[in-house]
């Protein structure tokens, strides 16, 4: 019995460690800020942080796949996705269209990017680096300002509240789901796929996967698709629900991400951790913006440096940890 | 084919590379249900030829056989089609996923769409089962020992790849007895299925315990093959070292008992100096105008003792003491300014900076004990790089060539003189002979001769045994990562292999 | 076959490449717009005689860049990179607007304190509360990734993030516009008829060269950025190298924060160096030094930095939007960077010794 719960620990212990700061953080919160004890707080989180936990499962895939793998180009996509989507709805282009399109977009220059840094070896930081300025460089060139969105379908899928049974005054809107929906994808992809098995071994060791005869470069390709196609539902979401697009949309998301995926137990040099710790990273993330929301008095640049502290600790805190396992 | 029991057949392989003839008209033969030990020292070809078996390098000439027919390995996939399977010291497997995943990924069950756990791990199971270890495979591989890792590597090699031909490579380096016994527990259980094995190590003593033929090589030439138990211990030392027995006798009888050196003053005296798993405490004393020769072969932890004495790791047990002031603080920078200098093995990785020039090469360790900011002008940079181009002999066209461009034997005198820049009281040479040139070789024995007549004291390591008998006052030996035995420079080479092998 | 070699010495050197580049980009402004090398003097009602005109108006504004670009060049050779440069920049920026005007803590400002000409902190202090500010981040940077062993990336990307947040802070989350005059000497003052951010640029690029040329330093970050163990092994303290770069590079951009927020009035925690990690590292790039570290060349990179500075002016005066040219750039780091690849490297010399083996073979 003390053996199977070791073991137990042993495979869900980051896991549960996240899952345990999340409550914790939570109900502080909710000590401090009464207000924050309502139902609806807690589906917030999703509502507002659906963009941000659809561009984390992205990154968690890209990092799971270790050799350096980051993708900064997140917060460009949402800003290109959102202006594109806005600019073509508001030339009257169906939305059936639209979407379809902004989707293979995002794949597109995921795929792209992966193919530059696997084919020409360029630093995944770097191609990434280029590939959010190239982006929010196009959002600019669609527009300089603002565009707001008065598609139905779009106002239809952001303003339509879907309740939730049995709690009552708690819902959420339909582009929440797009956030869950990916994440079980993720969840399916990494746990029940070659695709994802290989994501996991070729980040601990890119070399011992490419001799097991595993196909590393074209999963390496994958992986910045599968995130390019994150973020483009990331810029989806983030459109339907701020009903509009603008190229400085999402400004620094890549850092939030980045934390949220550290936060969740995912090793910065591959192959250790998961999509799941990610869901609860983002939620972390997502409880201390909004006690500092509700504190009130605090500034909302305080977030940004918070994320930065947040990273911080969650680097030392791995760092702790790989020692440790290193030693044992 | 001569032996039909053969299921690796190789003849007359030569593979030369740009400079260096790596093996030379070498044949090889592997039975069927055989454990067959490569031996050799560095240089010998043994790595070339195993590249070549597994379709790494192809051979200049010569021909493979498998089961009788001749093949053309194009590449190390083809070799793996063919049933040869190589395992590692460094487990190419990856430790953050299950055993289950590491043996069977590649040819995992679906069922659905998806990877069928249940199915995939019985079979795994299965695998691991055939070579009766005890294993839970729906586990992480890093929770495993190294030797369990080298174990499911080997179950991968026979269950997806259905390996006939095993190659272990140094794969006893990183364990300890008992883990290596459950190795040859597993080596012996496939012998008896009729899966042979190539076994390359440089653990004689597990040559012995395990193998039942052994192939020396060396310097890129067949010395010959033999049954295990007709060849003793000694006379395989002697042949890795390219000695006949008739000659060494021989030389025992010559070797004059020559005067015994004066007292001298112990430069730098280690008492119990070690580092737990690295090396076990040892006493060494290096006095100054003498060089200490360091014999013993590979692995058995030369250049870990003269990492410690250059403070490149810190010991965590016994004193080290450099001319009479005890060390406290280990780092490589530290041991410059006492004096003290490392001409480290591996000169690719730890020696040269290969995109400096010849002369930042040669000032950079002076430089590095002058500090940040007493900056050595270009002239006397020059001046420096030109006297020790000119001493060492170093061919360049000139200061300013990148090191990279240069041959090895070159790059070498380079670092040579790095080190010799910062006049040390203290030079410790680890292999600085290895993979250059006669004649360079000889310049650099000579080198070392004459700084000990100038009073600075030499360590030097080598394997080749009359290098080392050449230019040593004294001998230490070291094996099994300990200090076994010390010589005076009268002593014969045959004491000397037996002291290296282990038969004192 | 004297010629030869001495060909071959232009082309290899640092510089070559970089004012191709500028000369090839003047060129098409010479067609284009003929009225682009135009200098005058004029009177300046402050600062006397002085020279006007495109060229200088290059130099001058482009006077930031060139100063991040000496920093990050220093950072990039030890095989790092600085992402927060661009933060640094407006924490420094606005330390300066703080301290001229009394916004500190939550009190309401009103417009008479802002608008009158005046300080609340001496020059000097001010300066050197700026240039503190920035090589603090630097020296944070630096102990990130030499002591904590953070990649220099995620090292770097915390403060690119959290540092626009610290110079909110240190603002109070406002724009803050600088009426004081003598703040403005630095982005818009001259001495004898040039800018002075010329000067500037000068004296700093004068004392890093003196820094890394006429030490050990150079020599060290060069050989840390080829061979880390090896330097380590020749007894050079690499983590203090590493330290030293990053805390020199927050220097910099401490200084080209003082010269932007002196030009252009003001201090913006979100805008000021918005993007300018990405140039800095394009100018880097330029001016031949690789992105794994090595061989560095400053004059080359400030070179660099005036041909992107030159590229976003011609562009601009083209009618293009600022931030349209974002993407442009991105593509163009791109391209430089596999240009400058060991692949392409290879190529091109393949392409010039084909040419030139006859040569070789006579000798």
């Amino acid at each position: 019995m003390i053996e199977r719960i070791k073991t137990f620990v042993a495979r869900y212990g980051a896991l549960l460690l996240t899952l345990v700061i999340f409550l914790s953080v939570y109900f502080a919160g909710g000590q401090l800020y009464p207000a924050m004890r309502k139902p609806q707080v807690f589906f917030n989180l999703f509502i507002n942080d659906s963009s941000l936990l659809l561009v984390s499962i992205g990154m968690t895939m890209v990092i799971l796949s270790g050799g350096g793998g980051i993708d900064l180009s997140v917060g460009g996509m949402i800003a290109l996705v959102s202006t594109a989507s806005a600019a073509l709805l508001r030339a009257g282009v169906s939305p059936f269209i639209v979407l379809p399109l902004m989707i293979v977009m995002g794949v597109a220059l995921g795929a792209l990017m992966g193919w530059i840094i696997q084919s020409l070896k360029v630093q995944p930081f770097i191609a990434t680096l280029m590939g959010l300025f190239f982006t929010r460089g196009m959002a600019y060139i669609i527009s300089l300002t603002s565009v707001t969105i008065t598609n139905d379908v779009y106002r239809t899928f952001a303003l339509t509240p879907i309740h939730i049974p049995f709690i009552s005054k708690a819902y959420i809107y339909p582009t929440t789901l797009v956030g869950p929906i990916m994440l079980i994808v993720a969840i399916y992809l990494s746990f029940f796929t070659r695709f994802g098995r290989t994501i996991y071994a070729m980040g601990n060791n890119e070399q011992s996967a490419m001799l097991m005869g595993l196909p590393v470069a074209r999963t390496k390709i994958l992986v910045y698709a599968f995130s390019g196609l994150c973020s483009a539902l990331a810029g989806i979401v983030f459109s339907m629900s701020l009903l509009a697009g603008y190229g400085q949309f999402a400004t620094g998301m890549e850092l939030d991400a980045i934390a949220s995926v550290v936060i969740g137990g995912t090793s910065l040099s591959g192959g250790v951790g998961n999509v799941i710790g990610t869901l609860f990273g983002v939620l972390i993330h997502g409880t201390i913006v909004s006690i500092l929301q509700f504190n009130g008095t605090l500034s909302s640049w305080w977030t940004r440096i918070g994320v930065g502290v947040l990273t911080l600790i969650a680097i030392g805190i791995q760092s702790i940890f790989s020692v440790k396992t290193k030693r044992s | 084919m001569n032996n039909p029991n053969n299921i690796v057949e190789m003849v007359g392989i030569t593979k030369s590379f740009p400079g260096v003839v790596a093996l030379e008209d070498v044949d090889f033969s592997l039975r069927k249900g055989e454990i067959h030990a490569l031996v050799g020292e560095n240089g010998a070809g043994k790595s070339t030829l195993i590249k070549i078996l597994t379709g790494v390098e192809q051979p200049d000439r010569g021909t493979i056989a498998l089961d009788g027919k001749f093949v053309h390995v194009r590449s190390p996939q083809h070799s793996q089609e063919l049933g040869i399977s190589t395992v590692y010291q460094e487990v190419n497997l990856c430790t953050n996923i299950s055993v289950a995943e590491n043996i069977m990924l590649g040819r995992e069950p679906h069922r659905f769409g998806s990877i069928h756990w249940k199915k995939m791990n019985e079979m795994a199971q299965h695998a691991i089962d055939r070579l009766n270890i005890d294993v839970d495979v729906t586990k992480p591989l890093g929770n495993y020992s190294i030797a369990i890792q080298q174990m499911v590597a080997i179950a991968r090699a026979l269950e997806v790849l259905s390996a006939k031909v095993l190659i272990l490579d140094e794969p006893t380096s990183s364990l300890d007895i008992q883990e290596t016994n459950l190795l040859f527990d597993v080596m012996r259980r496939l012998k008896s299925e009729g899966i042979g094995i190539i076994f390359i190590t440089h653990f004689l003593d597990q040559v012995y315990q395990i193998a039942d033929r052994i192939t020396v090589l060396r310097n890129g030439k067949l010395v010959g093959s033999y049954e295990a138990s007709a060849l003793p211990r000694f006379e395989l030392v002697a042949k890795m070292l390219g000695r006949s027995l008739v000659e060494l006798d021989a030389m025992a009888k010559e070797k004059s008992q020559e005067e015994g050196g004066e007292n001298k003053q112990p430069l730098v005296e280690a008492k119990a100096l070690g580092l737990t798993g690295t090396l076990k405490p040892v006493d060494l004393q290096i006095n100054a105008s003498e060089v200490l020769g360091i014999a013993g072969l590979l692995g058995s932890g030369r250049t870990e003792m003269v990492s410690l004495i250059y403070g490149v790791t810190t010991p965590d047990t016994g004193s080290l003491v450099v001319d009479g002031k005890e060390v406290t603080k280990f780092s490589p920078l530290e041991s410059l300014k006492r004096g003290v200098a490392l001409c480290p093995e591996d000169r690719k990785a730890e020696g040269v900076v290969g995109d400096l020039t010849v002369r930042e090469n040669i000032i950079l360790a002076l430089q590095a004990r002058y500090g940040w900011f007493k900056f050595i002008s270009p002239q006397k940079q020059n001046e420096i790089a030109n006297k020790y181009i000119q001493m060492l002999g170093i061919v360049t066209p000139s200061p300013e060539q990148l090191v990279k461009n240069l041959s090895g034997g070159n790059q070498q005198k380079v670092i040579l003189a790095r080190w010799l820049a910062t006049n040390p009281k203290v030079l410790i040479l680890d292999e600085p002979t290895r993979g250059i040139d006669v004649g360079a070789k000889t310049e650099i024995q000579k080198l070392v001769i004459q700084l000990a007549e100038e009073g600075k004291s030499c360590m030097f390591i080598s394997s080749e045994l009359d290098e080392v008998m050449r230019v040593s006052d004294r001998i230490a030996v070291l094996r099994d990562r300990s200090k076994v035995a010390e010589y005076a420079n009268d002593v014969d080479e045959k004491t000397l292999i037996q002291a290296m092998a282990g038969e004192v | 076959m004297k010629q030869t070699t001495f060909l071959k010495k232009i082309r290899e050197s640092q510089l070559f490449w970089p004012l191709v580049a500028w000369a090839l980009i003047l060129l098409f402004n010479a067609i284009v717009a003929p009225g682009f090398f135009k200098l005058g003097i004029i009177e300046d009602p402050v600062y006397g005689k002085r020279l006007y005109g495109n060229l200088v108006d290059i130099f001058n504004n482009g006077a930031p860049l060139m100063l991040v670009a000496i920093g990050m060049t220093l950072v990039i050779a030890t095989g790092g990179v600085d992402l927060s440069v661009g933060a640094v920049i407006a924490i420094s920026a606005a330390m300066g607007a703080v301290l001229i005007n009394p916004a500190l803590g939550n009190q309401l400002i009103t417009n008479d304190i802002l608008t009158r000409n005046a300080t609340n902190t001496p020059l000097p202090i001010i300066i050197l509360a700026d240039l503190a500010a920035g090589t603090l981040c630097g020296l944070w940077n630096g102990l990130l990734v030499s002591r904590a062993k953070i990649q220099p990336m995620v090292a770097t990307l915390i403060l690119m993030v959290a540092g626009r947040g610290i110079a909110q802070l240190i603002t109070n989350g406002q724009i803050m516009t600088i009426y004081y005059t003598p703040y403005f000497w630095f982005g818009n003052g001259y001495i004898l008829g040039l800018p002075v951010s010329i000067y500037i640029v000068t004296a700093v690029l004068l004392l890093a060269w003196l820094l890394v040329r006429k030490t050990a330093i150079g020599l060290f970050i060069e050989s840390v950025g080829i061979n880390t163990k090896s330097t380590y092994y020749s007894g050079i303290n690499e983590k203090n190298v590493k330290l030293l770069a990053y805390t020199f590079c927050g220097f910099c951009g401490a200084i080209a924060g003082l010269i932007l927020s002196s030009y252009v009035h003001s201090a913006d925690g979100n805008n000021n160096g918005l993007n300018y990690e990405l140039d800095a590292i394009l100018s880097v790039v330029m001016g031949g030094t690789l992105m794994t570290g090595g061989r560095f060349s400053l004059l080359a990179s400030v070179i660099g930095a005036v041909v992107i500075w030159t590229f976003t002016v011609t562009v601009y005066s083209l009618g293009v939007p600022a931030n349209a040219l974002l993407a442009a750039k991105a593509v163009l780091v791109l391209l430089v960077i596999l240009l400058y690849s060991d692949y392409s490297r290879r190529l091109t010399n393949r392409l010039f010794e084909r040419r030139g083996s006859q040569h070789d073979r006579a000798n």
